[in-house]
């Protein structure tokens, strides 16, 4: 029967959007050890699709070798980073590529339980995910002896986040799973080998998880053909900002720029923030760098500025962001970030020294090594990239249209 | 000191667990690292700042504590480690591989005057108006890294209101620089957990729950978070001023009593390493400053035993000959008053086990305002009497409503040690070096045994030297009277003793074992009141409980620093002076068995005792509106 869900669908993509139907990869995995499963991920060379690039293989392996009584694994669905909306179109339109994900996963490295962090705003949503839940087990693709194989259980709850930013980071989102104040853990220990109520514990991407099917039906040699030598397969960029076509679009890694803002039909680009607030500010001049781990590595989030936008002020809203979402728990976090931010309010107000600019974007260095976690290590990017690229403008007020 | 396994603190601060070889010696116990170009090896599964430790070298820190877990977050002791990216903290950091580690790189000095600057930034105050200046790890970093200019600016307006609304604690948040060593102590080392981080960014401060005021919410006033901070956060609530005042005050007769914790420690306050008592000492310091009697809190410790072991004893006779089955067993001791706050905060349906004994402070205090207002023929309006504590929360016993049996405030003041040595330092007195003296007359000398109630497991063997020779005419069978099971640090003690070939009166407790357990810091209270729920202490017949951790000598009035090294030294000088001392059992106090022939006539556990030297509790619950 034709659900609602399919009409919706009219998405096509190289690898992600390609056709798949719900329960194959699950059938097919079933019947071959997990060490060839293991074996495939690590051929199609798959990348934690988060932002951090981490080989899901050898996150994967690292806990399916471990001999702890239970094991977890839990799909970051904290979408959480501003400018990224791609996880949505995949847990609404494409539930069976994630779940189906999960549930290989849960094969591969022997876990029973399989959590959502599903992010807080994402409630809307929240019903239908659990009834497609509920069909799955209906159809024995979750609960006990899965699709008929002895000893194979495993179920998928979702729980809900509470709208913290850090909580995407994945400690911080195990600490929340427990209960605890959303806050990073000190590493090591890793999630793989103290994770979820001190389980060896998987945190996977909706993304991630989602590429996971398609590799299992098709084969990772197949993944590889898309994409570039060390980032293989395709990605969602979320892309949004001053452009006619904003949305989600699939682009094997490795796509330039400049045909992204093509493709999107951006014009007068002047900046292009890649990986949301934490990610990178790219200037006109260097639009021919391109998406992949190699260049520039993201997780999704394609902000386009042009020509009439204030860098500045962009840069006051990113540095606003982070003194809000900050944990708080560690010093050059907490009080890094507000230095810079009345750093970008002095620029702007004009009472500043090129002296002390230049001393905040030291504490922004000592900001990207010595935080906990990934929010206070990325936290500066965005103040010394705009400062480095924009300097005309800001400074000098001579940038091209500004005010 | 730290605790595993508890479900109340977050996986990410307790302990790491490496599996560590049991026998380090053997290949592979070890493993080889190299710190600043130098080859060492170290126990596998070290941290780096042990390891640094360990081979003398310095690495700053201000979120790690030797008594708590690991927190990680003031960044502080950061280092730099050969292939990592980033710089990682030693504190946190398990050894596991051959790493190669540089403690002191351009980029590591840097990041930490940039951490150092950063906290100063936001660190509300001048150091020569704080109570901890010279005392301080904020000032000491600052200086050894040479962070004197404000870099980053240095807030000027205070942000938070003092909360002094605790007869115990007073909090400023102002000068907290979020290192969550105090919410750590309240939620791991002593499972109270009143204190916790709130909001988040740069919101995020440490509050209690819904943000009220700390008189309002479960604090047990145990004052283990003012040892633990770094800064001047926390402290006492100072009463010096008010002593000040009676002191010059001619129409006041102003006496004090000592505990035994503050004696053994209040040298470190002059410089003296740990381990020193300075008894005789403060006597004289204390006279010159103007108390007009110096009194031994040992007395009232004598008293307290002779009060609680009677009652231990009437118990005991109620259960095994009367079969009275309303009688509560274990008697639980009463002299700690965090754990009392404790007790009817987490476990008010069990008030009725707890001796009805007040504790020695408040013993004294109604003794002094009766019994010896009467002998020196002093109006006992007139007498203002101080109590020298090595705890704060004995400045909210004192304040207690119930306590003025005596028809006044039993007690007026309690001090903590360290404001005593402040008040000593005020008076111009180097400690010491002052000549030694006695105490006071009608009281005098007290006996060991109450100088033990310092340490954990000094009430349970105060009791049992008395109780034991009360009932076999014997004395304890242990060499020296050193009842060793009671002594030591481990969080719970078992042991029992054999009574036999009893007196004709306790004939009835021919053969019996008593069973004791002697527990300190709340976090090991509540596993003992666990097994009192779940009926495992059926055949126990007393329990000892200590709110600090160490006992009274490791209190929260006591000098900061504390760590386990501290405690145990501070412990050797109490159990040394017992030794010494030739009366060492509360039952041969002279001076105990004079207030029992003159004033107390009918005995232990009369009328008039019950009324002046015994007390009740509140039942308050969790739960605060």
């Amino acid at each position: 029967m034709e659900t609602k869900l399919d009409k919706i669908k009219k998405r096509t993509g190289p690898v992600l959007f390609s056709k798949y139907t719900r329960g194959d990869a699950i059938k097919k995995v079933i019947s071959i050890p997990r060490e060839d499963v293991l074996f495939e991920l690590k051929t199609s060379g798959l990348k934690g699709r988060g932002g951090a690039g981490f080989p899901t293989s050898t996150k994967w392996m690292l806990v399916a070798a471990s001999t702890a009584d239970k094991k977890f694994i839990v799909c970051n669905a904290d979408e959480g980073e501003p400018g990224t909306f791609k996880d949505r179109v995949l847990l609404m339109e494409y539930p069976e590529l994630v779940f189906d994900g999960m549930v290989v996963a849960g094969y591969t490295i022997g876990a029973k339980t399989g959590i959502v962090y599903l992010r807080g705003e994402y409630e809307y949503f929240l019903g239908q995910l659990e009834d497609y839940l509920m069909k799955m087990r209906d159809d024995n693709l979750l609960g006990k002896n899965i699709l008929g194989k002895e000893g194979f259980d495993f179920d998928i709850s979702i729980r809900l986040g509470s709208g913290a930013y850090v909580c995407g980071e994945e400690t911080a989102l195990i600490e929340s799973l427990e209960g605890h104040r959303g806050e990073p853990r000190n590493r090591p220990p890793y999630p793989v080998n103290t994770g979820y109520l001190g389980f060896p514990t998987v945190v996977n991407n909706v993304e991630t998880l989602s590429s996971v099917p398609h590799i299992m039906v098709k084969g990772g040699e197949w993944f590889k053909q898309h994409g570039t030598d060390k980032s293989t397969g395709s990605k969602l960029f979320s892309i949004s900002g001053d452009c006619e076509k904003p949305g989600v679009y699939e682009l094997p890694w490795g796509t330039s720029l400049y045909v992204l803002l093509q493709l999107v039909g951006a014009k007068n680009t002047k900046a292009v923030q890649v990986g949301g607030a934490s990610g990178v500010c790219i200037p006109k001049n260097k639009f021919d760098r391109f998406l992949a781990y190699e260049d520039i590595a993201t997780g999704g989030s394609v902000i386009i500025f042009n020509e009439s936008r204030d860098m500045l002020h962009v840069l006051e809203n990113f540095m606003e962001f982070f003194v809000e979402e900050s944990c708080g728990q560690c010093t050059p976090c907490r009080i890094g970030n507000t230095k810079l931010l009345e750093g970008v309010r002095k620029i702007k107000s004009g009472d500043y020294t090129f002296g002390y600019i230049n001393t905040l974007k030291d504490l922004g260095k000592t900001m990207q090594v010595a935080s906990k976690c990934g929010l206070g290590q990325s936290s500066p990017n965005a103040f010394i990239s705009i400062l480095e690229n924009f300097k005309d403008e800001i400074f000098f007020h001579n940038g091209n249209g500004s005010k | 000191m730290a605790k595993e396994n508890n479900p109340r603190i977050p996986v990410s601060q307790q302990p790491f667990k490496v599996q560590k070889p049991e026998d380090t010696t053997t290949i592979g116990g070890t493993i080889s690292i190299e710190i600043n170009e130098k080859k060492v090896t170290v126990p596998f599964g070290a941290t780096i700042l042990e390891a640094c430790k360990e081979n003398q070298i310095h690495v700053p820190t201000l979120c790690h504590h030797p008594d708590l877990c690991v927190a990680g977050v003031c960044r502080i002791c950061v280092v730099e480690v050969d292939g990592m990216r980033t710089l990682q903290t030693s504190c946190t950091f398990p050894i596991t591989s051959p790493i190669k580690i540089h403690t002191s790189t351009p980029m590591v000095r840097k990041a930490r005057r940039h951490i150092i600057d950063l906290l100063l930034s936001e660190h509300y105050g001048e150091c020569y108006s704080c109570f901890r200046n010279e005392n301080c790890e904020l000032q000491t970093l600052a200086k050894e890294y040479g962070v004197d200019n404000y870099t980053f600016g240095h807030i000027t307006t205070p942000k938070f209101q003092v909360d002094r609304s605790s007869a115990s604690v007073v909090r400023d948040m102002n000068k907290c620089i979020l290192c969550k060593r105090c919410v750590r102590t309240c939620i791991d080392l002593q499972e109270v957990g009143c204190l916790e981080a709130i909001d988040r960014g740069h919101e995020t401060h440490v509050g209690t729950f819904l943000d009220k005021p700390l008189s309002d919410v479960i604090c047990i006033n145990c004052g283990q978070c003012i040892n633990r901070c770094p800064t001047g956060a926390l402290r006492a609530n100072d009463p010096s001023d008010q002593i000040w005042n009676a002191i010059d005050d001619p129409t006041k007769h102003v006496v004090i009593q000592t505990a035994p914790s503050p004696r053994a420690a209040i040298g470190e306050e002059f410089g003296i390493e740990p381990g020193q008592s300075f008894t005789g000492e403060l006597n004289t310091a204390l006279k010159r400053i103007g108390f007009d009697k110096v009194f031994d809190t040992n007395y009232t410790a004598d008293l307290t035993i002779m009060e609680e072991g009677t009652e231990l004893l009437n118990r005991l006779k109620k259960a095994l000959v009367d079969k009275d089955e309303s009688v509560k067993l274990p008697q639980f001791t009463s002299c700690s008053p965090g754990w009392i706050k404790f007790i009817e905060h987490f476990y008010p349906e069990y008030l009725d086990y707890l001796s009805t004994a007040k504790s020695p402070q408040q013993m004294f205090g109604a003794i002094t305002k009766t019994f010896y207002a009467k002998e020196a023929k002093i109006n006992p309006e007139d007498i203002v009497t101080v109590a020298l504590m090595p705890c704060s929360a004995k400045k909210f016993e004192c304040n207690r409503p119930e306590m003025n049996s005596s028809g006044f405030k039993d007690v007026d003041y309690g001090l903590t040690t360290r404001e005593m040595a402040k008040m000593i330092k005020e008076a111009g007195i180097y400690l010491p070096e002052m000549p030694k003296s006695h105490f006071d007359d009608p009281f005098g000398d007290a006996s060991g045994a109450g100088l033990i109630f310092g340490a954990t497991g000094g009430v349970m063997e105060a009791a049992l030297r008395t109780v034991y020779e009360l009932v076999t005419g014997r004395e304890v069978p242990f060499k020296n009277l050193n009842i060793t099971p009671c002594r030591g640090f481990e969080g719970i003690k078992q042991a029992s003793v054999k009574l036999e070939n009893c007196v004709e009166a306790y004939k009835f407790l021919e053969g019996v074992e008593v069973k004791f357990i002697v527990a300190h810091g709340t976090a090991n209270a509540t596993k003992v009141m666990e097994m009192l729920r779940k009926g495992e202490l059926n055949d126990v017949h007393f329990v000892e409980i200590m709110a600090c951790p160490g006992g009274c000598l490791g209190g929260g009035g006591q000098p900061i620093p504390t760590s386990e090294e501290i405690r145990t030294k501070r412990a050797q000088a109490i159990y040394a002076e017992d030794e010494s001392l030739e009366l060492r059992k509360s039952h041969e106090n002279p001076h105990v068995k004079l207030l029992y022939e003159k004033f107390l006539t009918e005995g232990p556990c009369s009328k008039l005792s019950h009324q002046l030297l015994h007390t009740h509790y509140t039942k308050r619950g969790k739960f605060i509106l």
